[in-house]
This record gives C-alpha cells, sequence and structure tokens, in this order.
C-alpha cells in the first residue's frame, strides 16, 4: 500500500429541501483498500456515493478522488471510477454485447471489441451474448453490471448494496472477485446490509441520519462500542425475548438464527438480568464478543 | 373464488383516490385540459372570421373609388389595411399571406360606370382555406348593388335602377377550386410533426429516468451536448421520414399542387422538427414519467392544433389567440408549407415565418440545454 488516499473527502454536506441528507461526512480510504460502507435505510448511503463520483454536487464540504477534486473535477472522476448504481441501471432492450459496446464506447476504449469479448469471456456469456439483458436473472444482472463497470479499467470502485437480492452462492463469487480486483490494486467502496460482507471488509464506516458515526476494522468498531453480549440458547428460548427485552440493563435481545443475543452496556447488570434464566433446564447462558450486528442494532437503537 | 365485497371495494377506491391526488401534474392537467379546450373553442375559434385583412390597388381614384374603399371599410368583413396604385404591391401582400383579399379598381372604373358599360371590380381571394374568405367574398358581391347608392344621383340615378353598376368578378387564387384537402393536408403535416416529434424526444429521456438507465449514462463520461445530439439526431430521420410519407401521400392520393421549391421545404422542415425536438427534450427535462411526458405533449398540441390556423381559420380569431399563435412554430411553419406548395412561395416571401421559427429553435434549445442537469440534483 503506497499510503496514497483514493478518497480523501472532509464535511461531505447534503440537504434536499430542509432535509438533511448527509451531515459533515469524512471518509479516508487508502488505496487498494476495500471498505465497508454501512447504515440503516435512508441513512445517506447512496447520497454519499453519489457525490463522490460526481452525480450530485455537495452543499458543503471538500476533498478529493483519485487526486481530483470532487466539487469541480468530476469527468476526471468519471473517467476513472466505476460506479455501480443500487438498482440495475443497464437497458434492459439492448443485449447483453450491445450494453457492454455502448459503455466501452461512451468511454472511448481502444481495441474495444476484444475488450468486450474478453469480458464476455469471462463472465460465461459468450453464448448468452444476443440475449436481452432485461431477461438476466438479478445475480447475473448484477455480474454484468460489474463487469460494465468494470470495463474501463477503473482505479475505484463504488458499489451502492450490489449484492441485494442475489443469492449466497452468486453474493460468495461476487466478494471472491471483489478481493481479485482489490488485490490488483483497486480500491472498492461498497454499500451493504449483510454483516458477513462488512467482516470481508478492510475497514467498514457506519453513517446513520447522515452522520458517520463509527468507522475503524470489525474488530475496533465492536470495541469502540464497549457492549457485551451474552448468548441465551435452548430450548423454547423464544418465549424469555419479551420478559428480556424489558429488564433493566438489557439493550436489546435479538435472535441470531436460533440462538437468543441480550446486549448492554453494563455487565453487572445484563448479569443481573439473565441470573434467573441460568438455572433453567435446558438452557445455557455464555458470555461471548459482540457481533457486528449487536453492535449496528445498539447503534441505531441509540438513536431513536 | 370469494364474493364481492363493499369494505375491499371501498379499500380500493380509497387507494386509487389518494394516488390520484398525489400525481399533481395529472390533477393539474384534468383541470387544465377542459379549461383550454372550453376557452380556446369558446373565444377563440370562430367559423365565420370577420375583419379579414385586405388590400385595394385603385388604378382610377374618384368619387366611385372613394364611395367602394369607404363601402369595403364599413363591411364587418374586411379591413382594409393597405391601399395601393400598383397592382404587383397588393399581389405581393396576397403571396405573402399578409391579405387575403384584394380588391382591384381598374382603369377607367368611373367612366364605364358613367357610360352604363358595367366595369369590373376584380376580387383576388386567397383560396387556401376556403373556409376562411367565403363569408366575406359575399360580403363583397352584395356591395355591387349598395356600394354606389349615394353616388348615382341626379344624372346617374337611372344606373340606380336596373343591372348593377358594375360587375364583381372573383378570382380565387392559389386554390380555384376550393378544395378544402389542399388547405388540409399541407397543414397535417405540420400537426403530425409536431405530435410525434414532441412526443419522441420527451418519451425517450424520461424513460432513461424512468428505468434508472439515465443514472448510468449521467456517470458516464458524456457531455449534455451528446447526449442531447444523440437523443434528437435519430427523432429527426423519423421527422424527415414522416414528411415523405405525407407529402407522398400529398401527391399522389390528395393531387395537392406543388408548385414551390422541395429544397426550400426541407430547410424549413429541417428547422420546424429541430424546434419541436427542442420542446419535446425541454419538456423531458420536467416531466416525471412517461405519463406525465405525454400530457404535455398533449397541452403543447392542443393550441398547436386549434390555434395556428390548421383546423381553424387564424384571421378569424380574436388579437390574444393570434399572439398565442404567432409563438407556436406551427402557425409559422404551416403558414410556409401552404406558401410553398400552394403559392410558390419563395425564399422571400416566407422568410417573415422563417425567422421565428428559427429564433424559436434556438430559444427552445438553449433552454433545454440550460434545464439539463449533469447530475442527479
Amino acid at each position: 500500500m503506497s499510503g496514497n488516499l483514493a478518497i480523501d473527502v472532509s464535511g461531505l454536506t447534503k440537504h434536499f429541501g430542509t432535509k438533511i441528507a448527509v451531515d459533515h461526512v469524512d471518509i479516508a480510504v487508502p488505496e487498494g483498500e476495500v471498505w465497508g460502507f454501512l447504515g440503516p435505510n435512508g441513512s445517506g448511503k447512496t447520497t454519499t456515493i453519489r457525490m463522490l463520483c460526481g452525480l450530485l454536487h455537495a452543499d458543503e464540504g471538500q476533498g478529493t478522488c483519485l487526486g481530483y477534486d470532487v466539487r469541480t473535477q468530476s469527468e476526471q472522476i468519471k473517467r476513472e471510477t466505476g460506479y455501480m448504481t443500487q438498482r440495475f441501471s443497464f437497458w434492459e432492450d439492448l443485449s447483453i454485447r450491445e450494453n457492454l459496446d455502448f459503455v466501452a464506447r461512451m468511454y472511448e476504449l481502444d481495441d474495444r471489441k476484444a475488450k468486450v469479448n474478453s469480458t464476455l469471456d469471462r463472465l460465461g456469456l459468450v453464448k448468452r451474448q444476443n440475449q436481452m439483458a432485461g431477461a438476466l436473472s438479478g445475480g447475473w444482472k448484477q455480474r454484468l453490471a460489474l463487469a460494465a463497470c468494470m470495463l474501463h479499467s477503473p482505479k475505484l470502485l463504488l458499489l451502492d448494496e450490489p449484492t441485494a437480492g442475489v443469492d449466497p452462492k452468486a453474493r460468495r463469487d461476487f466478494w471472491e472477485e471483489i478481493h481479485t480486483l482489490s488485490d490488483a490494486g483497486l480500491t472498492v467502496l461498497v454499500s451493504t446490509h449483510y454483516m458477513d460482507e462488512a467482516e470481508r471488509c478492510d475497514r467498514i464506516v457506519y453513517i446513520q441520519n447522515g452522520k458517520l458515526i463509527a468507522r475503524g476494522t470489525v474488530a475496533e468498531v465492536i470495541a469502540q462500542s464497549k457492549l457485551f453480549t451474552f448468548i441465551v440458547e435452548g430450548e423454547d428460548v423464544r418465549r424469555f425475548v419479551q420478559r428480556l427485552q424489558d429488564e433493566p440493563g438489557v439493550e436489546h435481545a435479538a435472535f441470531f438464527g436460533a440462538a437468543l443475543h441480550v446486549t448492554g452496556l453494563d455487565r453487572d447488570a445484563l448479569e443481573h438480568a439473565l441470573a434467573p434464566y441460568r438455572n433453567e433446564s435446558g438452557i445455557t447462558v455464555l458470555e461471548a464478543p459482540p457481533s457486528l450486528e449487536d453492535v449496528f442494532i445498539h447503534l441505531q437503537e441509540q438513536a431513536q | 373464488m370469494s364474493s364481492f365485497s363493499l369494505s375491499r371495494l371501498a379499500a380500493m377506491l380509497a387507494k386509487e383516490f389518494l394516488q390520484m391526488r398525489r400525481d399533481r401534474l395529472t390533477l393539474g392537467m384534468i383541470v387544465g385540459v377542459p379549461v383550454m379546450q372550453l376557452f380556446l373553442f369558446g373565444f377563440a375559434i370562430n367559423l365565420n372570421p370577420k375583419a379579414l385583412p385586405t388590400a385595394i390597388s385603385i388604378d382610377d381614384p374618384g368619387t366611385f373609388s372613394n364611395s367602394i374603399v369607404a363601402a369595403l371599410e364599413n363591411s364587418s368583413y374586411l379591413d382594409v389595411i393597405r391601399e395601393t396604385k400598383s397592382p404587383q404591391e397588393a399581389r405581393r401582400l396576397l403571396d405573402e399571406g399578409k391579405v387575403l383579399f384584394v380588391v382591384e379598381i381598374p382603369e377607367n372604373f368611373s367612366r364605364d360606370i358613367v357610360r352604363g358599360a358595367q366595369p369590373d371590380l376584380v376580387v383576388e381571394t386567397d383560396a387556401t382555406d376556403p373556409a376562411a374568405g367565403s363569408y366575406a367574398l359575399a360580403a363583397i358581391n352584395s356591395l355591387a348593388t349598395t356600394a354606389l347608392r349615394d353616388d348615382l344621383v341626379g344624372p346617374l340615378a337611372a344606373r340606380a335602377q336596373g343591372p348593377p353598376p358594375f360587375n364583381v368578378v372573383s378570382h380565387l387564387l392559389y386554390n380555384p377550386e376550393s378544395i378544402t384537402q389542399y388547405n388540409i393536408i399541407p397543414g397535417l403535416l405540420a400537426v403530425i410533426l409536431t405530435m410525434t416529434m414532441v412526443l419522441m424526444t420527451c418519451l425517450s429521456l424520461t424513460r432513461e429516468r424512468e428505468r434508472g438507465t439515465y443514472e448510468n449514462l449521467l456517470a458516464m463520461p458524456a457531455t449534455p451536448l451528446e447526449i442531447m445530439i444523440g437523443k434528437i439526431t435519430p427523432n429527426i430521420m423519423i421527422g424527415a421520414v414522416q414528411s415523405t410519407i405525407i407529402l407522398l401521400v400529398a401527391k399522389f392520393v390528395f393531387n395537392v399542387p406543388m408548385i414551390g421549391s422541395f429544397g426550400l421545404l426541407a430547410v424549413a422542415l429541417a428547422f420546424y422538427i429541430t424546434a419541436n425536438l427542442a420542446v419535446g427534450y425541454t419538456f423531458s427535462t420536467i416531466a416525471q414519467n412517461q405519463l406525465q411526458a405525454m400530457q404535455m405533449t398533449m397541452f403543447f398540441l392542443l393550441p398547436a392544433i386549434l390555434l395556428s390556423g390548421f383546423a381553424f381559420p387564424f384571421e378569424g380569431m380574436p388579437v390574444w389567440a393570434q399572439w398565442i399563435g404567432e409563438v407556436l412554430p406551427a402557425t409559422h411553419f404551416l403558414r410556409i408549407v401552404r406558401g410553398i406548395l400552394l403559392k410558390g412561395n419563395g425564399f422571400g416571401e416566407i422568410w417573415p415565418n422563417l425567422w421565428p421559427l428559427i429564433l424559436f429553435m434556438f430559444v427552445a434549445g438553449s433552454f433545454a440545454l440550460a434545464r439539463f442537469r449533469r447530475t442527479l440534483d
């Protein structure tokens, strides 16, 4: 890692009418890293990404993307950035090849045909190249979209919830691809709601109501939260949930699969709340490090 | 199958009304279009047009001429906007469409009346729109018996009796058989092009926005001018194809005369098509979805049909409606296409209607480019 920053913005702010969508956000992503961009729906992730790639003007704030000024040099940024929109935004009434070819021409790529061919080949879509893009399934659309925004060999990839609605296998393959690209030096900022995806990022930033409220590695973000979590397992734990949630000291009690995570800031209070259940037969109560999801649920509930 | 439920129906109705209320533009159209139609049909349209612009060429000044001019001016059907000694000038006004009638008082008119020789009062009519002038022509014809009544006294009193002192001879120019199609078919060129050009352009950009592909387009390094020219050019070609079809049908099915230059018509067509595309492009920067794009097109099309002189005589409209008409590209193109095809107008005669078209094109085009956002703001 050269230590250069691919994204270096501070005080980024955007209003829509009277609502403040992004509120003085600072992000500094070193070249070659994969950063996860997390936060609840409507927290300002998409708006931030759009400001980074010049699709929205920031009301306030300054900084650079790939060394170009985000306020004045969006043309240069667009040329070296790949942006994958949240919703599939290629032309459904063009074929797969036609879409790729159009993108290649937009970026005035040399050796267009070869690049389109090799992309089709790599995607395994050579046989289906003449199918309309609209006929593809969700997972294939996502692969096509990624390939299309990689076509001009960008240095920075901005991905807005790329894996929403995609099956687990496709999601896994997608992340394999992201890491391969990152190893080759590409910088990636990817927004997601999936914790397993967040855990595959070098660093994460968490944004809520337009404000950036947590950042760091997954371990750092968990540590910063100062949360304690106990895992309650056993038969019929379901019946305890409501009662546990109302206990003092319990921030939230939520299921992760079959296990109930009981989380709070005060360890003693948690112990006290859980004491009666330790004696129940068939129930185990064990302390465990809080998961990222515990932290996010906590952050989100705190904001309300 | 479940039975018909009133409460489900109520839910359905409530949902529909909520959605209707939230689509402000459609709601505006529901109110706006009938009001517009009421005003246009009610006030602007006049199938019995009066005060039609008329020129008089006088080759024999005198008492009789004065009385005829006075009688013409008194007639509510005519508005004498020009008196001239030169029949050529009068004819030019007719060619340019500045007047619909030219009344020619020939040499020795007075002498021939005194002699009882029944001279001819020649009335040349622009018959491209046969409906426009028919009432006025009837009014002129009736002048033969009444115009000189007060002058034919004393020794001439005998002339007031018996046959009229002069004959009214009318020449229907440009469309001597008063065939309505000769007027309507070239006019349709203007209307059809407005409809398809505005709609096609408006839809093509709105569709990108509706489907989300617009964001992708903006994220790529395309400039507004590239996008605009790219969006407009295919529609220019469609316009050219449509024009060709309409002109071929006009020629071979309706036998519409085509006297003027096709090159000149092509030039005017190019400006007219581009002007309409610019309007469509501007609309597309405003419309949120394809339905709104259609509605905005209708809002533009309605005046283009009603106030341009296509469906109803332009001269019959009140001044305010004529002003609105003058702003519309369809009005000017209509005059150009009728002028070229039926009158054989050259560049000089169509220029007064060509420059407003070009001006409109530039204003609408700049507006479209200025409205275009390179961002999603």
